[in-house]
């Protein structure tokens, strides 16, 4: 949560703006007319530390520690409800998808279970071409949720028991061209 | 009617269902869905999240397979639907990512010149077989059967035009062509968590919680949806839902595809019913029985 005490300009970090700025999608935030259609769209706003609106006017003001650092960014479930609504057409979840990129580069996860899933799921893509639902949930328990693995046996039971999930992974054929394309994308380096 | 079918991951596991379902309506519709060859995952919300040139670089491998064959790509999964049909819009308007990703397919040894459309499996339910034909090919009614119809988020948002982002109505006017009613539900949009439910699941299990209500009260005798993700939280989590919202939720979460399967007249085994985790109930195995 924000902290309760004054906040002075000088602490405030005004490269931040700058550098959202220069992330894909993220000039967008300067139409941001602050009229909370996203934060009341919001199907998880309810649980935020800072409801989208309140991030954007973060951002702008240089709370570069509270925006990184908040669970907003890892609460968004990608339903694109304020992007549709947004009066200057912002595309807010891609910003989200933005600022999940700046945080996981900046190491700032500690906690953050979603970005274990994430990393997860792309290792599995990467190696097999495909997700394989139930390593990636194992995977995921391993690392995130060990001391509550046993809360994921009735769901997991439930799925195989009625033979939805599959216990061997499918790997692509032509897992090689995947990986060129993948390399040669690290070579070009990210947007 | 020929399409290029990409399944996505999911349909292939977890939502097997789905692709039973499709499997045996496809023909009786007319629709004939070649599997892409050696098509690979879209990304969905996660691979974004992480790497986002990889992300559409990887979505486009699809495309850039699916291209040769000169037809529309259909998918019954919304994440693919988007994921795609996303990749497939900033590869037209942003040219540099356009560059970015032709050098990466020519590494592979492919290439993609953007004329492929992505379409979900409802749209061409909808506009291309249209409530009329299946209308015409049902053999039991599903009279007085009443129908949520839960569209979920990522199939009508961002904009991809077939359908209103707040109150789409195609799915509405299948359910009807089928003889069930579809009853008045203003939550069919709202999200239901996603993979929200693998890592914030009480906050998930409240989202299905308010989506499960909404459809209990409007006098739905069951859910119908299109989405792998919607369907796997609403049925196989309803149990959790229910305990720990303290409520006594017992409804079906059917596939459309599955419903369009019953009233065609296909055998239960066929439409994978037998994989609900929340079984059919007894109203609607009386009308179904009765139809």
């Amino acid at each position: 949560m924000l902290k309760k005490e004054i906040v002075y300009e000088s602490t405030l970090d005004h490269d931040f703006l700058e550098e959202i700025y220069s992330l894909p999608g993220g000039h967008e935030i300067k139409k941001c007319i602050q009229c909370g259609t996203c934060s009341g769209s919001c199907p998880t706003s309810h649980v935020m530390d800072h409801a989208p609106r309140k991030i954007f006017s973060l951002i702008r003001a240089g709370f570069r520690e509270e925006v990184l650092d908040s669970n907003t960014i890892w609460f968004c479930s990608s339903c694109y409800t304020c992007s549709v609504r947004c009066p200057k057409e912002i595309k807010i979840t891609d910003v989200m998808y933005a600022l999940k990129r700046l945080a996981i580069k900046e190491g700032k996860t500690k906690g953050k279970k979603a970005v274990v899933l994430s990393k997860n799921f792309v290792k599995l893509v990467n190696k097999y071409g495909r997700n394989h639902e139930t390593e990636l949930m194992t995977r995921y328990i391993i690392q995130a949720e060990l001391f509550n693995a046993f809360k994921f046996i009735p769901q997991g039971w439930k799925l195989f028991s009625k033979g939805r999930l599959p216990l061997f992974p499918h790997k692509i054929k032509n897992i090689d061209q995947l990986r060129k394309i993948l390399k040669k994308v690290d070579e070009l380096g990210e947007i | 009617m020929k399409y290029t079918y990409y399944p996505g991951c999911s349909v292939k596991a977890t939502a097997n269902l789905y692709q039973e379902s499709i499997d045996a309506i496809s023909p009786i519709l007319g629709l004939e869905l070649e599997e892409l060859e050696d098509w690979n995952c879209c990304g969905a919300t996660a691979y974004m999240s992480v790497k986002e040139l990889m992300s559409f670089a990887i979505s486009a491998r699809n495309l850039a397979l699916a291209e040769p064959f000169h037809r529309d790509v259909v998918t019954p999964c919304s994440a693919c639907y988007l994921v795609l049909n996303k990749t497939n819009q900033y590869f037209t308007e942003y040219p540099d990512l356009r560059k970015k990703l032709g050098q990466a397919l020519e590494a592979g040894g492919l290439s993609y010149s953007g004329n492929i459309r992505v379409r979900h499996i409802l749209d061409v339910l909808f506009n291309d077989v249209g409530p009329e034909k299946i209308s015409s090919l049902v053999k039991k009614r599903l009279d007085g059967l009443r129908v949520a119809p839960y569209y979920g988020c990522q199939i009508v948002r961002p904009e991809m035009g077939f359908d209103d982002p707040d109150d789409p109505q195609s799915m509405d006017r299948l359910i009807e062509s089928l003889g069930a009613t579809s009853v008045e539900y203003p939550l069919k949009t709202k999200c239901c968590g996603a993979s929200l439910m693998g890592t914030e699941e009480d906050l998930a299990l409240r989202l299905c919680c308010e989506l499960l209500t909404g459809a209990e009260s409007a006098g739905a005798h069951c859910i119908v949806t299109l989405c792998p993700l919607c369907q796997m939280n609403l049925d196989v989590y309803q149990s959790k839902v229910n305990r720990l919202c303290r409520m006594k939720h017992n409804i079906p979460v059917l596939y459309i595809t599955q419903l369009i399967g019953i009233a065609l007249g296909l055998p239960s085994k066929d439409l994978g019913l037998d994989k609900l985790a929340v079984k059919l109930t007894k109203p609607v195995k009386e009308i179904l029985q009765g139809a």
